[in-house]
C-alpha cells in the first residue's frame, strides 16, 4: 500500500472519494508521523483524536453517500494563532500558557466544515513576531533540512509559520494554516521548498485569530504545491460579518480555475529588488524563474517600485504599533496568565504579569509601538509611516499599469541556521525586506519552491498579483512549479 | 549578508537624532504597562536607539500632499442593525478567569 504521508490534500480527497483508502487510514498514517517527530517541536499540542474522529465522519458521510467537503478526509495542522474551542491557544506565548477557547475561529470553523481534521496546533514565533521561529515561549521549531556535506547544523524553518513549514515539509501533515502580517507564509514556506499564499487583505477572517497588527494580519494556506494551495484557500476564505473589514465577495473557484497558459500576461520584475551584493545563488533562482514565465508565455517588463527601501522601516513602526495596541489585553484579568506579587495592587499585576508573559522581542516590540504612538512622536513616526504605506501601496498601482503581475525573490537569502540571527533584531527584520511591500499594499502575493543553493537548501520565488487576483498569482505558481521541477526532500534524520 | 545590511548599519552609527535614554525606556515600560529592572532597561537603550535611527530613514521620504493609509483595500465600513444578537454567555467569557470570584472576574483591592 502507498504511504499516504506522501499525498497531498487533492490526492488524499480524491483517494478518500473514491475509496481508495479511507479518511482514518489517512489521519492515522499522519498522527504516527507527528507522534515521531518529537526532534522538530513543530507541535505544541497534538490532537489525533481530534485527526480520528473528523476522518471518521468523513468516512460515514461518504458511507451514506452524503456530497463530501472540498477539504474531505484531509487531516491537517493548525497555527497555533488560531482560536480552537476545547483546545489550548497560546499564540506560542506564555502569557496565553493554558488559555483553552470557548470558540472556534472562522478560519479554523470554514476548515472543519470542509472536512478537514486537526492534527494539533503548531509551534510558531510568539504572538506571529519573529522570521525564524525562534521567540516561542514552547522552544525552537528545528526545520528538517540540513545543509549538505555533513553539516548537522539546526537551521530555522523560517517564521512566523515556523511550526506549519516544518511540518509540512517533513510529511507531518499534507499541509497546514498560516499566517502572514510581513511575510510569515511566505518566508517559512521558502525556507524548507513548499508552497503559500497570502491572499488579498480581508479574504480570509480575522475572527478568533490572536492579533498582532490587524492592518496587516492575513490568513493562508502552506501545502506541498500549488493546486493543494487553491483547494484550502478556497476552504479557508469567505465573507465574515464578524471581522469588519472581511470583503463581502464571493469566493472564486480557484482551484477550477488553475491554468499554468501565462500567454497575454505581462510579468514585472522591479529593479529595485536587485540589491546590490544580492546573493548569487537567489539572483540565479530568480533569472529561471523569468525564463519559465516566459516558457509559459508571459512578456516580461523591467517595472519600478521607487519607495521599496522604506517598507521594511514603515512596517516595524506599523505592526509594532498595532501590536501594542492589540497585546494590551493581555492583563491577566480575563483570560491567561497573572504574576501578583505580594502585596502588589492592580497597576503592579499588570507589569508583572506583562514581564512574565511576554517574550524579549514581544516585549520589544511592544515598546517601539508605545514610543512611536506617544505623544509629540505620532506624527513623526506613526503618520509619516502611513504616508510612506500610501506611497508604497502607489507605487504598486503604477505597476499595474505595466504589468499583470510581479515576479521576484520571496527571501533574500536560503534558510540561516537557528542563533545566527538573534543577537541583533535588526539583521533578522532585514530577511523580510522582499515580502514586506506586498503585505503593506494588502496585496496577494505565494511563494513557491524554486530550485536549490549551493549549500543544497531550497529558496523559494514569490509573484504579487493586483488586489483580489489570487487567480493570476495561483496560475503563475503552478506555470513556475511545472517546469521547476523541483522534487528535492529533506533526508529524515528526526 | 546583504549590502544593504552594511548601509543600514552606517545608518545606524551616524545618524541618532532622537535617541532614546534610560529614563525614556522606563517611561515607555510604565506606559506599556511592563515590569522592566535596570538592567533591562541599560539593555533596551541601546536596542531601541539602533532600531528608531534606522527607522528614521523615513523622513527622507517626501511626503507633502500624501493622505496616511487607512485601509489597504476599498472597503467600506457596514452597519448592522441595533440588535441585541449574543449574549448569556457569562460562563463562557469567565472560563478562563485567572481568579473568579463569584460571577466577577477577581482583581486586587483598587480602591481603600
Amino acid at each position: 500500500m502507498t504511504d499516504l504521508t506522501k499525498l497531498g490534500v487533492a490526492a488524499i480527497r480524491t483517494g478518500v472519494a473514491s475509496g481508495e483508502f479511507n479518511a482514518v487510514e489517512v489521519a492515522e498514517a499522519f498522527n504516527a508521523n507527528v507522534a515521531a517527530a518529537k526532534a522538530l517541536n513543530a507541535f505544541i499540542v497534538e490532537t489525533p483524536e481530534k485527526a480520528i474522529e473528523a476522518a471518521q465522519a468523513v468516512d460515514a458521510d461518504r458511507a451514506a453517500g452524503n456530497p463530501l467537503g472540498k477539504m474531505a478526509g484531509v487531516p491537517i495542522g493548525m497555527k497555533d494563532l488560531f482560536c480552537t474551542e476545547g483546545v489550548q491557544t497560546t499564540a506560542a506565548s506564555h502569557i496565553l500558557e493554558g488559555f483553552v477557547p470557548t470558540y472556534e475561529s472562522t478560519v479554523s470553523a470554514n476548515l472543519w466544515k470542509a472536512g478537514a481534521g486537526m492534527l494539533g496546533k503548531l509551534n510558531m514565533d510568539q504572538f506571529a513576531m519573529g522570521s525564524s521561529n525562534e521567540t516561542s515561549y514552547f522552544g525552537n521549531v528545528i526545520s528538517p533540512w540540513r545543509r549538505g556535506g555533513g553539516d548537522n547544523a539546526a537551521l530555522a524553518p523560517g517564521g512566523s509559520s515556523g511550526g506549519s513549514s516544518s511540518a509540512i515539509a517533513a510529511r507531518l501533515c499534507p499541509a497546514a494554516t498560516g499566517t502572514d502580517t510581513g511575510g510569515s507564509i511566505r518566508q517559512p514556506a521558502a525556507f524548507v521548498g513548499i508552497s503559500g499564499i497570502k491572499p488579498t487583505y480581508g479574504r480570509c477572517s480575522r475572527w478568533g485569530v490572536v492579533a498582532f497588527a490587524s492592518s496587516l494580519d492575513q490568513a493562508g494556506p502552506m501545502s506541498r504545491d500549488v493546486r493543494d494551495c487553491a483547494i484550502m484557500l478556497e476552504a479557508m476564505a469567505g465573507f465574515d460579518p464578524k471581522d469588519s473589514t472581511s470583503l463581502d465577495l464571493p469566493v472564486p473557484e480557484w482551484e477550477a480555475g488553475l491554468n499554468s497558459d501565462l500567454r497575454g500576461k505581462k510579468v514585472g520584475i522591479p529593479k529595485e529588488y536587485r540589491l546590490d551584493g544580492i546573493d548569487e545563488d537567489i539572483a540565479a533562482m530568480w533569472d529561471n524563474g523569468i525564463a519559465w514565465l516566459k516558457d509559459a508565455g508571459a512578456e516580461i517588463v523591467d517595472i519600478s517600485l521607487p519607495h521599496t527601501k522604506y517598507a521594511l522601516p514603515a512596517y516595524y513602526i506599523i505592526a509594532p504599533a498595532e501590536a501594542s495596541s492589540n497585546l494590551a489585553r493581555y492583563d491577566g484579568v480575563r483570560y491567561g496568565l497573572r504574576d501578583l506579587p505580594d502585596g502588589a495592587g492592580l497597576q503592579d499585576m499588570y507589569a508583572a504579569t506583562r514581564a512574565a508573559g511576554f517574550g524579549a522581542e514581544v516585549r520589544r516590540r511592544i515598546m517601539i509601538g508605545t514610543y512611536v504612538l506617544s505623544a509629540g512622536f505620532y506624527d513623526a513616526y506613526y503618520t509619516q509611516a502611513q504616508k510612506v504605506r500610501a506611497l508604497i501601496a502607489r507605487d504598486f498601482e503604477a505597476a499595474w499599469a505595466q504589468c499583470d503581475l510581479i515576479l521576484a525573490p520571496t527571501a533574500p537569502s536560503a534558510a540561516f541556521g537557528l542563533g545566527e540571527k538573534t543577537s541583533d533584531p535588526l539583521a533578522m527584520y532585514l530577511n523580510d525586506v522582499f515580502a514586506v511591500p506586498a503585505s503593506l499594499a494588502g496585496l496577494p502575493a505565494m511563494s513557491v519552491p524554486g530550485g536549490l543553493d549551493k549549500q543544497g537548501l531550497p529558496l523559494g520565488l514569490q509573484i504579487v498579483g493586483k488586489a483580489l487576483d489570487e487567480q493570476g498569482v495561483l496560475n503563475a505558481g503552478l506555470a513556475i512549479e511545472e517546469r521547476a521541477g523541483f522534487t528535492a526532500e529533506a533526508e529524515k534524520w528526526w | 549578508m546583504l549590502a544593504a545590511t552594511t548601509g543600514l548599519l552606517a545608518i545606524r552609527t551616524t545618524r541618532n537624532p532622537m535617541s532614546v535614554d534610560k529614563d525614556t525606556v522606563n517611561k515607555i515600560a510604565k506606559l506599556s504597562r511592563i515590569a522592566i529592572s535596570d538592567e533591562e532597561a541599560e539593555k533596551m537603550v541601546g536596542e531601541l536607539n539602533g532600531i528608531l535611527a534606522w527607522v528614521e530613514q523615513l523622513g527622507e521620504v517626501d511626503c507633502s500632499g500624501v493622505e496616511p493609509m487607512t485601509a489597504v483595500i476599498p472597503n467600506h465600513l457596514r452597519l448592522r442593525d441595533d440588535v441585541v444578537t449574543d449574549g448569556d454567555v457569562r460562563e463562557r467569557v469567565l472560563a478562563n478567569a485567572p481568579a473568579r470570584e463569584g460571577s466577577f472576574f477577581g482583581v486586587p483591592k483598587v480602591i481603600e
